[in-house]
């Protein structure tokens, strides 16, 4: 591709741009990637107050289940009649919370807004390759938001199933309350989010691979985009699975059909229903369930690994192993679902081969713990709040990680099945790492996506507050699944082995209170921070990838000249001999000949002879060719 | 949607790349189907009283004839393009399309024939719902077929510059032969297990 017709391109591409740009198209049915990704936090953040305010809730009733707080009436009715909490709203909150937190807070949130920004930007595209379907990508996953917003409002309340929704539960309407309209509206939003997530899935891996600009080979691409580009494999892979899941179970629901029920007795009523199996429901579930807490946290780690290097001022360590770790985890993520499942009676034999699968798991990610660690050690370390989260996610994925290996010892799951030792795992592993990967990645490209600055000290506020609350909300839960505390279970009082924990419950819920007030210091920091923010600068990082080089006003089209060129990978930190400590990507050779080193030339001799020529007139070492 | 402000490299960079997009989409497509066969497997196996136990309907030979007949009227069709002769373009879209629509219909006319020998949809025996499932869901898939189709036809009457007639046309295309595999895939499927 010429650049002279890129340049020329763009512009004639911005002298159109401003006639017929409307309120309606730049802010509303906007189609520039740059938008939709500021569209997909937004929501995400309010889905993810929202869902965390059903947290809240729950944890009030597990530390007090005796205590009456009539302010919950005032707020939520008949559903907290006397100020407390029913066990069916009870199930919704579980349920709900888990839900938005899963697909639309870390899957739509964090991959929704990173991959549109960060995809265009630092491989130097103009935009995604079909712009409209990235924008009804953004108004389907909105649809599917309000949708299930809508089902608190219905009489039967939302769905309470479990965000998992095993059938027979969710698949007899007259189960439980939750299981009437309120799971037949998490049904019809949830295909709605899954139409969402395939088309932003299809246009993320279609501009990765066609959409570079001159220069940028895949191994030249930054650890960020790689994570983008395998969690939208995973993605295409896995979702349309939930649809086949989903469509059997919509028919189970309404016309009677017996794809996943049998021999049961409702409130006293024989079923029609015969020779289904929930067991299949599972199966399916699972396979895009398993690759789905991978897709929550391959981005995250790409995030990480980009902030960690660049505040770390050293190149990441082991570029190719951290591709390769995350190619490992992207195939291993859909051999392993059977480790949900090893309490189904499920054979031995197949048990064992899926606990294989699943503890093989702990290599790629090992690899990229030690990776962190090894990139950080001896570095020039700038602990700037994305860089604490950075570290933060790292602690996470470390600490929640190693539960896994217990977990998926078929012997010890059968044990710590449905406990709160699996609560704890999963919300140190993919809820509070993903978390802070997300909220990482929005401290650091905030200057991108805004233009001005967050503030720094209630950065650290929310950091600390944040952190330290996250550990000691869900520390403790190991100790009471160890103990064969059931998760789910309403009332610890109704059980005798569980009072003991009644006072654990209670510190657990004042951690959570308190994180939770954290998120104050964020949601102020960021809203204020779009108006009144200190102005960023081009590169307040001194990154070295493309995005960096765009101005600092958003123009359609990114880049208002030619799409910069690519030269050297994106790790070129604190390289010797180069007077400052970074090199952009865009930076060619010929204006770094102090600090060139042969593996730079990748065996191009002509390049060779001329970094010799220079290196014998400034008695440089000459390179072996 | 089409950028008409896009100079040409970036316009073929951006036409290459929708295209993709239509790949990627038919894997997805194909994602789903093929979890419905892992799920039909896994249910029939689980009891000798499972299975489709009936022959299928002929009527599925006819309309795989109808459907692999309209992929070849939809290349007929392709070709006039190719060769700039509008007039052959409109004919052999409209063929394709009456096609598409007897195809629609020949399979709910399969399911008539099912249900005429006692075999619902809401069933004991679910291995026979899934009859209708793979059938429903790839009729929901030709049904988008059809609309784009009449997208075709409607970008041949106007008609549209050439080139975004000819993307039109051959995106139209391999998604139309993608529908016409994907039904000889079920249809197979559901043979080797009848």
């Amino acid at each position: 591709m010429s650049s002279t017709v890129i340049s020329h391109g763009a512009a004639h591409h911005d002298a159109h741009d401003h006639h017929h740009e409307t309120f309606l198209t730049k802010y509303i049915f906007s189609q520039d990637h740059k938008m939709i990704a500021k569209q997909f936090l937004i929501t995400g953040i309010v889905m993810a107050v929202f869902a965390m305010l059903l947290s809240i809730l729950f944890r009030i009733q597990l530390a007090w289940p005796e205590e009456d707080f009539p302010i919950l009436e005032v707020f939520l009715g008949k559903w907290a009649e006397g100020g407390r909490i029913k066990p069916d709203f009870f199930l919704s909150l579980v349920t709900i919370h888990g839900t938005m937190m899963v697909f639309f807070v870390l899957t739509a949130g964090l991959s929704g807004t990173f991959s549109n920004l960060l995809i265009p930007y630092q491989l130097g595209a103009r935009d995604m390759a079909s712009p409209l379907m990235n924008m009804l990508s953004y108004w389907f996953f909105f649809a599917a938001c309000v949708i299930m917003v809508a089902s608190f409002f219905v009489e039967s309340g939302p769905a309470a199933a479990g965000w998992t929704i095993y059938p027979p539960l969710s698949a007899v309407p007259t189960a439980i309350a939750g299981s009437g309209l309120g799971m037949t509206l998490w049904l019809v939003s949830m295909t709605l989010f899954i139409a969402s997530q395939v088309l932003g899935g299809v246009n993320y891996i279609s501009t990765v691979l066609n959409m570079r600009t001159k220069g940028m080979d895949l191994w030249k691409m930054p650890l960020t985009i790689w994570a983008f580009f395998l969690t939208a494999i995973v993605g295409l892979l896995s979702f349309p699975v939930l649809v086949s899941a989903v469509v059997l179970l919509f028919f189970d629901r309404t016309v009677g059909t017996s794809f996943y029920l049998s021999d049961l007795v409702v409130q006293g009523q024989i079923l029609p229903n015969e020779g289904g199996s929930p067991i299949l429901f599972q199966h399916l579930f699972w396979f895009l369930g398993h690759p789905e807490v991978y897709i929550v946290v391959m981005p995250a780690l790409g995030l990480t690994s980009e902030v960690i290097s660049t505040n770390s001022r050293k190149p990441i360590f082991g570029y190719h192993a951290m591709v390769y770790s995350l190619v490992g985890i992207t195939v291993l993520s859909f051999i392993v679902w059977g480790h949900h499942m090893f309490v189904t009676g499920m054979n031995p034999f197949l048990g064992g081969v899926f606990m294989i699968t699943t503890l093989i798991i702990a290599v790629p990610s090992a690899v990229k713990a030690f990776n962190y660690i090894a990139t950080l050690w001896r570095g020039n370390i700038r602990f700037t709040p994305a860089m604490m989260f950075a570290i933060g996610m790292v602690s996470f994925f470390v600490s929640g990680g190693l539960t896994g290996l217990y977990l998926g010892n078929a012997a010890l799951d059968i044990n710590l099945h449905d406990t709160y030792f699996v609560v704890a795992h999963f919300h140190l592993v993919m809820g509070s790492a993903s978390i802070f990967g997300m909220l990482c990645g929005v401290y650091h490209w905030y200057p991108k996506m805004f233009g001005r600055m967050m503030d720094t000290k209630l950065g650290y506020l929310h950091f600390w507050l944040t952190f330290v609350g996250a550990y000691l909300v869900f520390f403790p839960m190991h100790f009471m699944g160890i103990d064969g505390v059931p998760r789910r279970y309403y009332t610890f009082t109704a059980f005798p082995f569980m009072d003991k924990w009644i006072s654990v419950n209670m510190l657990i819920t004042w951690a959570a209170i308190i994180a939770g007030l954290a998120q104050v210091a964020f949601l102020w920091n960021f809203f204020s921070s779009i108006w009144r923010g200190k102005r960023a600068p081009q590169n307040p990082w001194n990154a070295n990838t493309l995005e960096w080089t765009t101005p600092v006003e958003h123009i359609h089209g990114n880049w208002p000249g030619e799409i910069p060129t690519v030269y050297r990978w994106p790790y070129d930190y604190s390289k010797p001999g180069h007077d400052t400590d970074f090199i952009p990507q865009h930076i060619p050779f010929s204006e770094t000949m102090s600090s060139n080193l042969p593996h730079d030339f990748e065996g191009n001799e002509e390049a060779i002879r001329i970094q010799n020529e220079w290196n014998k007139q400034n008695n440089r070492e000459v390179i072996e060719g | 949607m089409e950028h008409t402000d896009f100079k040409t490299e970036e316009l073929i960079q951006s036409r290459k790349a929708r295209k993709f997009n239509l790949w990627l989409g038919m894997i997805g497509m194909f994602m789903m189907f093929a979890a419905l066969s892992s799920g039909f497997i896994v249910y029939t196996a689980s009891g000798v009283d499972k299975g489709i136990k009936t022959l299928l309907p002929d009527t599925f030979v006819y309309s795989t004839a109808v459907i692999v007949l309209s992929s070849l009227t939809l290349h007929l069709a392709y070709r006039a393009v190719k060769h700039e002769s509008l007039d052959r373009q409109k004919l052999f879209l409209l063929l394709t399309l009456a096609l598409g629509i007897v195809f629609f219909f020949l399979q709910v006319q399969a399911w008539s024939v099912l249900t005429g020998r006692g075999i619902y949809f809401i069933n004991n025996n679910a291995s026979q719902s899934f009859i209708y499932i793979f059938t429903g869901l790839h009729l929901a898939h030709i049904l988008a077929g059809l609309i784009v189709l009449v997208r075709c036809l409607l970008g041949a009457l106007k008609p549209i510059p050439y080139v975004d007639n000819q993307f039109r046309m051959n995106l139209a295309t391999i998604f139309w032969h993608f529908l016409d595999l994907l039904w000889i895939y079920i249809y197979v499927f559901l043979l080797l297990n009848q």
